[in-house]
């Protein structure tokens, strides 16, 4: 990484660079870090671009995530676009100030290069990360390839600080997959992505600000006074920010789309859908594979296709519900578990949409690709055969494990 | 001046306006000078973490708005020149 300013051009880089770069492009005034050994080579990229002048950001190492987070919040609040970079144990540590940035509506984008949780002991991928904070009230979007990284990254920072949302954005990039993937991304020059990406617009509403003197997250709620009425508008606000999102990340793709040319499905992807007695449900880089295997299966004669869900938070209820009701059978396909359940967070989230088409079908949870383990083709391919199964009338009696037998 | 009023009010919690509430107003237990027994060493004054001790002519009194009751001053007292008395209603 030399330059990011100036023409548009084609790079060759793995999903980290492909990350930095777009972060680079949004020009952020602070990126804060805890330099964990291994922390993903997505800071390293970027505490070099600043290091080489490149980049005009405030890099800061701190000595934890729970500072990364919380020196961020102060950063927001003095009106900074900021960045930061996570995953597993570090996402852990930084939980309290983490999860509390949504509730002051802090426009931070973070992104996770999603790891499995240990124990069993572990350093390698998983989505496990980021489906346990999925309550926290952050955006989610999960990409499939490194283009899909740098453009999201983009594009999370213009979500994050529209007026009708003013909520923190997780850019999930499959750990080991799309971080370490190397592949061709094409890089647009910065003049598009200033035209595109407005200035900073961080803190209207709550700012540490000597010209608006105000008191920042005051306590709220209680038993009694204007205590509980208030701490219910500002979650009712916050729940309906996140709704609000559903229709900005879907025009800002669109947006994306008609200035760079390339479209990213928002919410949820239908792919070869519109005959399909039967789908598979992704999410992430899995998805590239579960294609091909859907093509296979196509040429053999099988009417199957696929759900690739992006926007994981907040859940896209409608696109989900259009794109179930085309099937008479599903098969989702988690990169983590839901302890609860007994099943994959994506898979018992799609049951709930489920409801909602008034319809009851077969429906097959797979969990496959945990810590750092590859779902090839050869397990979509028999993820396809066990939902046809079903579909046929012999559903599973719990999840079906990819890996285990690998 | 800021005028906060064109923020939504369901966005981020923030307060321009003084709470009413006096940190009198949730005490619990008041202290009482006896004023026999006060010869105005002023070890109250400097202790108070809250800053209420208040001098009179011939001995230490407390502003029971500002005081929260924490009781430091009728422990550091030298001549148990201070009781802490509950509040009652």
């Amino acid at each position: 990484m030399s330059d990011v300013i100036g023409a548009p051009r084609v790079v060759v880089c793995e999903g980290n660079e492909a990350a930095a770069i777009g972060v680079a492009l949004a020009r952020p005034d602070v990126v804060a870090v805890y330099p964990i050994t291994p922390q993903s080579s997505l800071v390293e990229h970027l505490s070099q671009m600043i290091a080489d002048g490149t980049l005009r950001a405030d890099l800061m190492n701190l000595e934890g995530e729970h500072s990364v987070m919380s020196a961020l919040q102060g950063a927001a609040l003095a009106g900074a676009r900021t960045f930061t970079a996570t995953c597993g144990p570090g996402l852990a540590f930084m939980f309290e100030p983490y999860i509390r940035a949504p509730g002051m509506r802090l426009p931070l984008v973070c992104v996770l290069v999603t790891r499995d949780v240990m124990s069993p002991q572990t350093v390698w991928g998983g989505q496990q990360d980021a489906m346990i904070v999925r309550e926290a009230g952050w955006i989610q979007m999960y990409c499939e390839t490194g283009q899909e990284v740098l453009d999201t990254v983009i594009m999370a920072y213009k979500i994050a600080e529209d007026r009708d949302v003013v909520l923190p954005v997780n850019v999930c990039c499959d750990g080991n997959y799309l971080g370490y993937g190397v592949t061709r991304v094409e890089v647009p020059d910065q003049t598009s992505v200033d035209a595109f990406l407005p200035p900073p617009d961080v803190n209207w509403h709550v700012a540490l600000d000597p010209a608006r003197p105000m008191a920042v997250d005051p306590l709220t709620g209680g038993a009694g006074g204007i205590g509980p009425r208030t701490f219910a508008r500002y979650r009712k606000g916050q729940c309906r920010g996140m709704q609000n999102a559903l229709h900005v990340i879907e025009d800002v793709h669109e947006e994306w789309a008609a200035r760079f040319g390339r479209r990213h499905a928002p919410l949820v992807e239908e792919y070869r859908l519109d005959d399909a007695k039967y789908a598979l449900v992704t999410i992430g880089s899995m998805t590239g594979a579960a294609k091909n295997a859907v093509d296979v299966a196509r040429d053999n004669g099988q009417r199957v296709g696929l759900i690739k869900v992006k926007t994981f938070r907040p859940f896209p209820l409608q696109a989900m519900v259009r794109a179930l009701s085309k099937v008479d059978a599903i098969g989702v396909v988690d990169r983590a578990v839901g302890f609860g359940w007994n099943c994959g967070p994506a898979f018992q989230e799609t049951l709930g949409a489920l409801y909602h088409t008034r319809r009851y079908i077969p429906a097959v949870s797979f969990i496959g690709g945990l810590s750092g383990a590859d779902i090839t083709e050869t397990h979509f391919s028999r993820a396809i055969a066990r939902t046809a199964q079903a579909l046929a009338g012999a559903p599973p009696d719990g999840p079906v494990w990819l890996n285990e037998n690998d | 001046m800021f005028d906060a009023s064109t923020i939504p009010d369901d966005l981020s919690s923030i307060g321009t306006v003084l709470s009413p509430m006096l940190p009198g107003d949730w005490r619990s237990m008041r202290p009482v000078v006896d004023r026999e027994k006060c010869v105005k060493c002023a070890v109250c004054w400097v202790y108070c973490p809250a800053q209420c001790i208040v001098e009179k002519p011939r001995w230490f009194d407390i502003d029971l708005a500002a005081c929260k009751g924490c009781g430091v001053c009728a422990a550091e007292c030298p001549h148990r020149a201070i009781a802490m008395v509950e509040e009652v209603v």
